[in-house]
């Protein structure tokens, strides 16, 4: 059994009294090492839910608790070495004068000792392909650079939780592969639990579990396959699918059978090969 | 208005140690009335290109004409404003822009900055704000309350508020949700279909770039490294893969089922409904051929 790491309990949030609630009662649990994928569209409270969990808002009613501890305004030094979070947009988060010193920045905030720095600079600048622009400027960098090098640098602290805010929405599909290969890459190694907002299916396929919000509340909770069964309803919440699942949808219509809710290309085809021994 | 680019180079910080080619020779032709995609990894060089087209960066090397405008590294035209005028780019992250007091004010601030008379500007405002999908009750809101999905359209429809010939698209849908996405591309779509429009789209997106476009380009390392039509150009799985791109889903799916099956479907940026009328027909034929 897995330690749980992240718990909402009946959290909800609003930005004023006066204002609509932009989270409602959300609970629910993320464990350690586990991928889970937050999707949703937009203002349906993704976001809220990432800047709740590392301090950025507080809720007003409910509590959060990240490996063991209560998020408060006492807390959040601490809870900020759990978690690490990139954001969207890479432009704003830049602080270092080259490459190496924007990695370098979030664990001298650590009091990391300087070997150990090093080490990690090469290390996660590798992982993300970055290696041989650890001297450049980040203004010089493209959007899509920019983010891998705001991804070493949080990946440089040791999270136990890792929030990617629709961090590889301004990359290129093949960054984007590569980018969740490395940080899979870095699951495997060491403890880390993923949690991606994303509207990018393909990351939405890869996860465990996937956690569907709709205006403020959670409106499943499942992992991608089930979700994916429920293509009309999802469509009606403004959210996309994947094209197999549309795919598969299409093939139904036109008389073929698909017994099975098939995730990608080689499962659809395995489904195609039996209806077609079939009909 | 045709665009043209021949032979074109832009190098950053010429003559210093941190010189760099990120246009490398570059031509290409895009005649009126296209809807163009332009394609390429991260650093391909899409963003300087763009910069071309409406003047902000001028060719180190060659010359790029738009319309009756040309740009080269001596000359720049009179009238640049003018040219501005009728090349609108909405950059990413438009929203960025945005400063003024009022969602109004600032649709209002680029016609204004053209002379465009102050009825006309009236109008105009109006009707963008209905196309571009705002409610009319947002004008007079300050454009930094609303919602990002919300604050993108107010950019955008402060660039089309300038009733620009040309359209100058750069991953205008990053970051806005599926449905979003889709019905801002039908909106872009839409007008360039209505008024005429030269449209060219910056994306990564081959799914858009399907849908879309009627002529796609590829760049890397700043020069062209192919151009046609979507369905041409776009199924070239080795040779796109050399450059870091992937073909659309539907071709890798058409590609796998012809491994399975024996038998190759054509790509016609067919919907994913016709292509599941096609895929019956193969199974229904093929069992009939057992």
């Amino acid at each position: 059994m897995r330690d749980k790491l992240v718990e909402f309990k009946n959290v909800s949030f609003r930005y004023g009294e006066d204002e609509p609630w932009v989270l409602k009662n959300c609970s629910f649990e993320i464990y350690e090492n586990e991928a889970i994928a937050i999707i949703g569209h937009n203002g349906s409270g993704k976001s809220t839910i990432a800047k709740l969990m590392n301090g950025l808002l507080f809720p007003q009613e409910g509590a959060i608790v990240i490996n063991g501890r209560t998020v408060t305004q006492d807390s959040i030094w601490e809870i900020r070495k759990d978690v690490g979070m990139v954001f969207q947009n890479p432009d704003n988060q830049f602080v270092g004068t080259t490459v190496q010193d924007d990695v370098a920045f979030g664990m001298e905030n650590r009091g990391i000792e300087r070997g150990e720095m090093v080490k990690r600079i090469d290390d996660t600048l590798s992982a993300v392909g970055m290696q041989e622009y650890r001297l450049t400027e980040p203004h010089k960098l493209s959007g899509g650079q920019k983010q891998r090098v705001a991804i070493a640098g949080v990946l440089a602290i040791f999270p136990n939780v890792l929030i990617l805010d629709e961090a590889t929405a301004m990359l290129d599909p093949r960054g984007r592969t590569d980018i969740m290969k490395t940080i899979t890459r870095v699951m495997a190694e060491r403890s880390l639990s993923l949690i991606t907002i994303t509207h990018d299916l393909q990351e939405v396929v890869q996860a465990e579990r996937v956690i569907v919000m709709n205006e403020g509340a959670i409106w499943d909770e499942a992992a991608p396959r089930e979700i994916f069964e429920k293509k009309a309803e999802l469509r009606q919440i403004g959210l996309d699918i994947p094209f197999v699942a549309a795919l598969s949808d299409e093939l139904q219509k036109a008389g073929v059978p698909i017994n099975h809710e098939a995730l990608n290309h080689r499962e659809l085809l395995e489904e195609l090969w039996t209806s077609h021994s079939s009909m | 208005m045709d665009i043209t680019f021949k032979h074109v180079s832009y190098i950053y910080q010429r003559k210093t140690p941190f010189e760099h080619k990120a246009i490398d020779d570059l031509s290409f032709h895009i005649p009126t009335g296209t809807f163009t995609a332009i394609i390429g990894h991260t650093g391909s060089g899409k963003s300087t290109l763009i910069q071309h087209l409406n003047g902000l960066m001028r060719p180190s090397e060659g010359e790029v004409t738009i319309g009756d405008y040309r740009l080269t590294h001596d000359e720049k035209p009179n009238h640049m404003k003018a040219l501005r005028n009728r090349v609108g780019v909405v950059f990413q992250y438009p929203e960025h822009q945005l400063f003024e007091e009022t969602v109004k004010k600032d649709i209002a601030f680029g016609p204004e900055n053209f002379q465009v008379p102050e009825k006309e500007i009236e109008n105009r405002v109006r009707d963008i704000t209905q196309e571009v999908g705002l409610s009319e009750e947002l004008l007079e809101r300050s454009p930094f309350d609303l919602s990002g999905g919300q604050m993108r359209r107010v950019a955008i429809a402060g660039v089309l508020a300038t009733k620009p010939d040309v359209l100058v698209l750069d991953e205008p849908t990053a970051g806005l949700d599926p449905r979003g996405q889709r019905d801002m591309m039908d909106m872009f779509y839409d007008m360039h279909k209505r008024q005429g429009l030269t449209t060219i789209l910056v994306t990564h997106s081959m799914e858009d770039a399907v849908k879309y476009a009627d002529h796609v380009m590829i760049l890397n390392n700043g020069t062209k490294y192919m151009e046609g039509k979507p369905e041409d150009v776009l199924t070239q799985r080795e040779a796109l893969h050399n450059v870091q791109l992937d073909v659309p889903e539907m071709v890798q799916f058409l590609n796998a089922f012809s491994d399975k099956f024996g038998t190759q479907i054509p790509f016609q940026r067919q919907s994913e409904a016709d292509l599941a009328k096609e895929i019956r027909d193969v199974l229904k034929g093929a069992r009939r051929n057992e």
